[in-house]
């Protein structure tokens, strides 16, 4: 029997993409965004594809690109968080207030006490899994739309923010918080690429393993150059990206500079790379650890199963109501995480900060493939999604766009990927 | 065929739910035995699907008590239900089409390893292991459930019931969406899990299968019961009665 069945678990394959059983969809959006990338760089005169303009691109899509992953899970319970970039600046307020006013004067630990920063993150965190988690309470446990409720949530909370700090602006903020701004934390050359191996080699042995566990239970398996493939594009992926941020030279004036704070003289001819930006490796490990969630683990299976179909998870015995709180908690903390790269990278914490971050989110999420009817959508499509946006946006300024029809641009495109989508799945026979 | 002796497996006495002042169930009172099948019958609205949704656990009773094996149940939510071994196919299926057979399976009790993660691999081996012996054709074991056929889904269903060790079955009009094929390997089932000593409630609306399938069916009018009969003791004329005037035949009345 057994033997049947693998025999016609895996009929006879034809095209090299069946065999490496890629996601048709991720394929499409990578398409899209080379084709972005090398369009940009043709107009600007091969001044977009430059490490200087990928390291700045990274480090602008971080922010975003943290709530996006958040959101694929909102929308994938059938719900919507129009009060993320709201959520943002609260956290943001709160985190710059507890660093500059509560620890130094109120506690009395000063400024610049190591302590200052892990105790403003660690409050940012549980400010941002609160308010959540009550959103989430009042979706859940009270029925009231999520769209009402996250609606409400933006006014409130842009304004809470606004009273936390009398409308001013925070700042400097504490030197060890700033690092995890993008440029001014990153891990140097030689770490990063210590960072990019142990990434190479963790992703080559869960291929291994996963083909490994397959195999063991006699289920059919990609044929073994497919997977050789695969790993040789990952491993190239990660390491070409690490070679790219770590191509990005800190500027001489700003090396003699570090070299004169430490009391000696900058030999000659001294250059070292700027590497991987903290924010990046958080925004990675979010990445990996929201990807575990959604694919190993119960949480994440029922958000999926919730988002096909809610009376089958309620009957499965699921708790749909606590999972919404849970659903919207997980998004407050992440919100919390957004706001820490979001002022480390201004250095301040100011009033407008996450404005328009709600669309930017959603956009994202939704170009990434997940679908508004719940149910289906990827972590990895989120972070993509988030990263065409920025590209786009960053690109058309570099171009000279005039500022209204870049929104207008990226609205356009909004709209225009949901539609490919819908084809997309009318085509592949999707629901 | 079953003897009705010693405890019953599910005693469910003077059951009424109602639903904004409308009796959806009024003082009825069933019984189940191992290894007997229990059809429930009656027009839409009768009160079927609401009787048997209390032992599921996902509506609450407003009075009357439940008994299994001779003592008192407390079941108020799915997941008590599951405790107390009954399963239940519900008529739209309740599977989530997004996800695979084995996602579907083992829902709301996956399988995990030792550092508490999904056990996928151990997942996919038992739903190949259960579906080769319900439904040797089926094939689609990565594919979301949405892709599936009536049948196929069918199949998942009553694998997710059959799969956990159930005592107690309900099944809520198990082959309405199925063909004639599919109908057959469902009856099929049911004379082996019979055999196997389950106890199943089949709600149904076919008289015929009714009384090729139960031992015992009992009729639904209004929310009220009718009464119950031993199939053998009736034609489907004299069910059919039941069903539509709301009383025993009269050779039966007591």
């Amino acid at each position: 029997m057994q033997h049947v069945q693998t025999r016609s678990d895996a009929p006879a394959r034809k095209s090299i993409f069946d065999s490496l059983e890629l996601d048709t969809r991720l394929l499409g959006m990578i398409g899209a965004f080379v084709v972005l990338c090398l369009v940009f760089n043709l107009v600007t005169d091969g001044r977009f594809l430059t490490p200087r303009n990928i390291f700045n691109l990274t480090i602008q899509t971080v922010s975003v690109a943290i709530m996006a992953t958040g959101m694929v899970f909102v929308i994938v319970t059938r719900n919507i968080d129009l009060s993320v970039g709201a959520l943002l600046a609260t956290c943001s307020a709160v985190m710059a207030m507890v660093q500059t006013v509560v620890l130094p004067d109120w506690l009395g630990l000063g400024l610049g006490h190591w302590a200052i920063a892990p105790l403003a993150i660690a409050a940012g965190l549980a400010t941002g899994a609160v308010i959540g988690g009550f959103q989430g309470w009042l979706v859940g446990f009270l029925g009231i739309p999520a769209f009402i409720v996250t609606l409400g949530g933006l006014l409130v909370w842009r304004n809470v923010a606004w009273y936390l700090t009398n409308g001013q602006t925070i700042g400097p903020l504490d030197p060890t918080y700033q690092l995890l701004g993008g440029i001014n934390g990153t891990l140097g050359e030689s770490l990063s690429w210590g960072f990019g191996l142990a990434a190479t080699v963790f992703a080559l042995v869960y291929m291994a393993t996963s083909r490994r566990n397959r195999r063991a239970h006699d289920f059919p398996v990609k044929p073994r150059w497919a997977e050789a493939l695969l790993g040789l594009v990952v491993a190239g992926a990660i390491l070409g990206f690490v070679a790219v941020l770590n191509a990005y030279d800190v500027p001489a004036r700003r090396l003699a500079r570090i070299f004169e704070s430490r009391g000696e003289v900058m030999p000659e001819g001294f250059s070292a790379g700027y590497g991987l930006p903290f924010s990046v490796i958080l925004l990675i490990l979010i990445a990996a650890g929201m990807t575990v969630i959604a694919r190993r683990t119960r949480f994440g299976r029922y958000v999926f199963a919730t988002g096909g179909n809610p009376d089958a998870a309620a009957l499965s015995g699921i708790n749909t109501r606590w999972l919404t709180v849970k659903v919207f908690a997980l998004m407050g903390v992440l919100c919390a995480l957004s706001a820490v790269v979001a002022s480390a990278r201004l250095t301040f914490h100011s009033n407008d900060i996450g404005t328009l971050d709600e669309l930017r989110v959603i956009a994202a999420a939704v170009i990434g493939g997940t679908a508004l009817a719940g149910g289906s959508g990827t972590i990895y499509g989120a972070i993509l999604g988030a990263l065409i946006m920025q590209s786009l946006q960053s690109g058309m300024a570099m171009v000279g766009v005039d500022a209204p029809f870049q929104n207008i641009v990226v609205g356009a495109v909004l709209v225009l990927a949901v539609l490919v989508d819908i084809l997309y799945r009318k085509r592949t026979g999707e629901r | 065929m079953a003897g009705q002796t010693g405890t019953p497996l599910v005693e469910m006495k003077d059951i009424s739910i109602s639903f904004g002042g409308i009796k959806a169930v009024d003082h009825v009172s069933v019984d189940l035995y191992p290894g007997e099948v229990v059809g429930l019958l009656g027009h839409n609205g009768a009160g079927k699907s609401t009787l048997i949704k209390c032992l599921s656990g996902a509506y609450q009773r407003d009075a009357g008590e439940i008994l299994i094996d001779g003592r008192p149940a407390a079941i108020s939510n799915p997941r008590d239900a599951r405790r107390y071994n009954i399963e239940t196919i519900y008529q739209t299926l309740a599977l989530a089409d997004n996800l695979d057979a084995a996602s579907n399976l083992f829902l709301g009790r996956e399988l995990v390893t030792s550092l508490g993660l999904m056990d996928e691999a151990a997942m996919e081996a038992e739903t190949r292991r259960i579906m080769a012996r319900l439904n040797p054709n089926f094939r689609k074991f990565a594919a979301p459930v949405s892709a599936l056929s009536g049948g196929q889904r069918q199949s998942v269903a009553i694998a997710r019931a059959v799969y956990f060790n159930a005592r107690i079955l309900i099944m809520d009009e198990p082959t309405a969406a199925l063909g004639p094929q599919e109908t057959q390997m469902v009856a099929e089932l049911i004379g082996e899990l019979k055999r196997q000593g389950l106890g199943i409630f089949l709600i149904d609306h076919d008289v015929h299968q009714v009384k090729a399938l139960c031992d015992r069916a009992a009729v639904m009018k209004n929310g009220q019961l009718v009464g119950i009969v031993r199939v053998d003791e009736v034609t489907t004329d004299d069910i059919l009665a039941m069903i539509i005037a709301g009383k025993k035949p009269a050779h039966l009345a007591d």
